[in-house]
């Protein structure tokens, strides 16, 4: 074979894994799409489970969903901001610091499951908040920090250090620099990489399963620490734990749906975020 | 080694320097630098590449502070008082030692933001008063005539030359006594860098100005003093006429020729 027509094989072989992969992502979403759409209803969104979930609407696992991603947005984005602008701005590069640094690349890798466990042994029982909101967003947040300190660390390493040197050579001190001429370009970088782990945190089961979720809750939360049903969790009781799950197949694909687009919602919101940003602040 | 100080002898001295140690860690960049500059005068500092004169310059205003692992010894004293002492102030030392880089870099903010930068951090608030601030660096800098209409306007979108003479305007607006420059015209065209030369010709009556240049010419046009740098020492120093018509040294002589570097 000649050299011309390997490099063409090897173009031919990355494209079609390319286009596989889009292929299956389309075909779920499509699927989803198509199967969960009729059960949209105004009476699915707004309405309150009935029989098992069979029947009526998820109502309650939306606003449940939605106070978990925003507690954990509450507690985990300016803690995660924090820990990066320490790593990246304050610490003295060392052995130490990579340690840190390792840690909580490692820390990104831990199954959810193992959150969950973790939220379940520190929030709702030794902390004693119970099954709680709390519980489940400080245990999300648990989750997010490693990607948020990681994406923060990158925004902030991407704006030049000519920045900071000019700010210091003007008599500014650490923090007027970074206040100032450092955070304003890094914190659109900042946010959207937080973003994206939360719209991730968003749709995961395990974390929440074992430290907010609720089975079935027909109720509003009334404080933070109330249980609440979780969109993710709620999918999952449809699909598995159903005496009769082949019946209450169009509300499993509706709460999918209902799911894939918060998701894809926070994760637009994000790309809208970073793009109005890059417009006001650039160099 | 002989360093000659006959030259300054009836000036006032801003800045003096007695035997500093610079070191990057392990390694030792400069040697034993004693060095008077006088007031109000331009000083160039000129040597081959990695002689240390870009570290001297940087040793007078502490920017060396911010790269981990350094360390100095001996004395650097302004007006008298040793700036590396206990108890020194490095905010409101380099209040007075303003400082112009290599490589320009305007803040990604407006004209006017980037002039009243330094003196917003100093606790200056008032439009007025900054608007008065900025309109007189921006003259001394001689930029005004071109931006007064678009103050507003991005820094970014000036060009190289108008970007460097606005990041002398910003060093100007905290009121300087004294202005470091580390090549300031390496990276712009001629007529940029001429327009520079005149703008140091015009500030010298107002500031001490030490330059750090590679080009052998500017040091000779824009001057008063000049001192050679090579491999961490000071070889010599004296007015720039004498260094560039009679050097003292071998090597100066060498170097000003143009038989190494």
């Amino acid at each position: 074979m000649s050299h011309r027509s390997t490099d063409q094989a090897v173009f031919w072989i990355m494209r079609g894994i390319t286009y596989f992969i889009v292929l299956v992502i389309g075909y779920i979403l499509f699927d989803i799409v198509r199967n969960g759409f009729p059960a949209i209803s105004w009476r699915f969104l707004t309405g309150y489970p009935e029989r098992s979930g069979a029947e009526g609407g998820i109502f309650p696992a939306i606003v449940g969903t939605s106070c978990l991603v925003m507690g954990a947005i509450l507690v985990a984005l300016p803690v995660g901001m924090a820990s990066a602008i320490y790593l990246s701005e304050y610490a003295k590069q060392g052995v130490f610091v990579r340690t840190l640094r390792l840690a909580i690349v490692t820390l990104a890798g831990v199954p959810s499951i193992v959150f969950g466990l973790f939220g379940l042994g520190l929030f709702v029982l030794f902390l004693g908040f119970g099954a709680s909101i709390l519980a489940g967003s400080l245990t999300l947040a648990c989750m997010i920090l490693p990607t948020i300190i990681v994406s923060s660390e990158e925004a902030l390493r991407a704006v030049p250090p000519s920045l900071r040197e000019g700010s210091l050579a003007l008599g500014a001190t650490h923090w007027q620099t970074i206040y100032k001429n450092v955070l304003p370009y890094a914190v659109p970088g900042m946010l959207t990489g937080s973003i994206l782990g939360i719209g991730r945190a968003a749709g995961e089961t395990a974390p929440i399963l074992l430290t907010v979720a609720a089975f079935f809750l027909p109720k509003m939360p009334r404080s933070i620490f109330d249980q609440v049903m979780a969109l993710p969790y709620h999918l999952y009781i449809l699909a598995t734990q159903h005496p009769d799950s082949s019946k209450v197949r169009p509300m499993q694909y509706g709460t999918a749906l209902v799911l894939l687009v918060l998701v894809l919602g926070i994760s637009m919101g994000a790309i809208v975020l970073r793009s109005h940003f890059r417009k006001k602040y650039r160099w | 080694m002989v360093i000659p100080m006959a030259d300054t002898q009836d000036l006032e001295m801003k800045i003096q320097t007695e035997n500093v140690d610079f070191f990057y860690g392990p390694v030792q960049v400069l040697f034993g630098i004693t060095m008077r500059i006088p007031a109000r005068q331009v000083t160039a500092l000129i040597g081959p590449s990695g002689c240390g004169k870009s570290t001297f310059l940087r040793t007078l205003n502490r920017m060396n502070d911010i790269i981990p692992g350094t360390r100095l010894e001996g004395k650097v004293l302004i007006d008298g008082r040793d700036i590396y002492c206990n108890g020194s102030d490095v905010v409101a030392l380099r209040k007075k030692v303003g400082m112009v880089f290599q490589k320009s870099n305007p803040f990604p903010k407006s004209i006017f933001e980037n002039v009243a930068y330094g003196p917003r951090i100093h606790g200056i608030r008032g439009r007025a008063a900054l608007t008065e601030i900025v309109e007189k660096s921006l003259q001394r800098a001689g930029l005004w005539e071109e931006v007064k209409d678009r103050l507003e306007i991005s820094a970014l979108d000036l060009s190289g030359g108008q970007q460097q003479r606005l990041c002398i305007a910003r060093a100007l607006a905290m009121d300087p006594e004294i202005v470091l420059m580390d090549e300031p015209a390496s990276a712009l065209d001629p007529r940029s860098t001429a327009r520079i030369e005149d703008l140091i010709g015009e500030l010298r009556r107002h500031y001490t100005i030490v330059i750090v240049t590679h080009n052998m010419q500017q040091a000779a046009r824009a001057s008063d003093f000049t001192a050679f740098f090579y491999e961490g020492h000071l070889v010599e120093f004296g007015a720039t006429k004498q260094i560039f018509t009679m050097p003292r040294e071998k090597q100066t002589e060498d170097y000003i020729t143009g038989r190494f570097g």
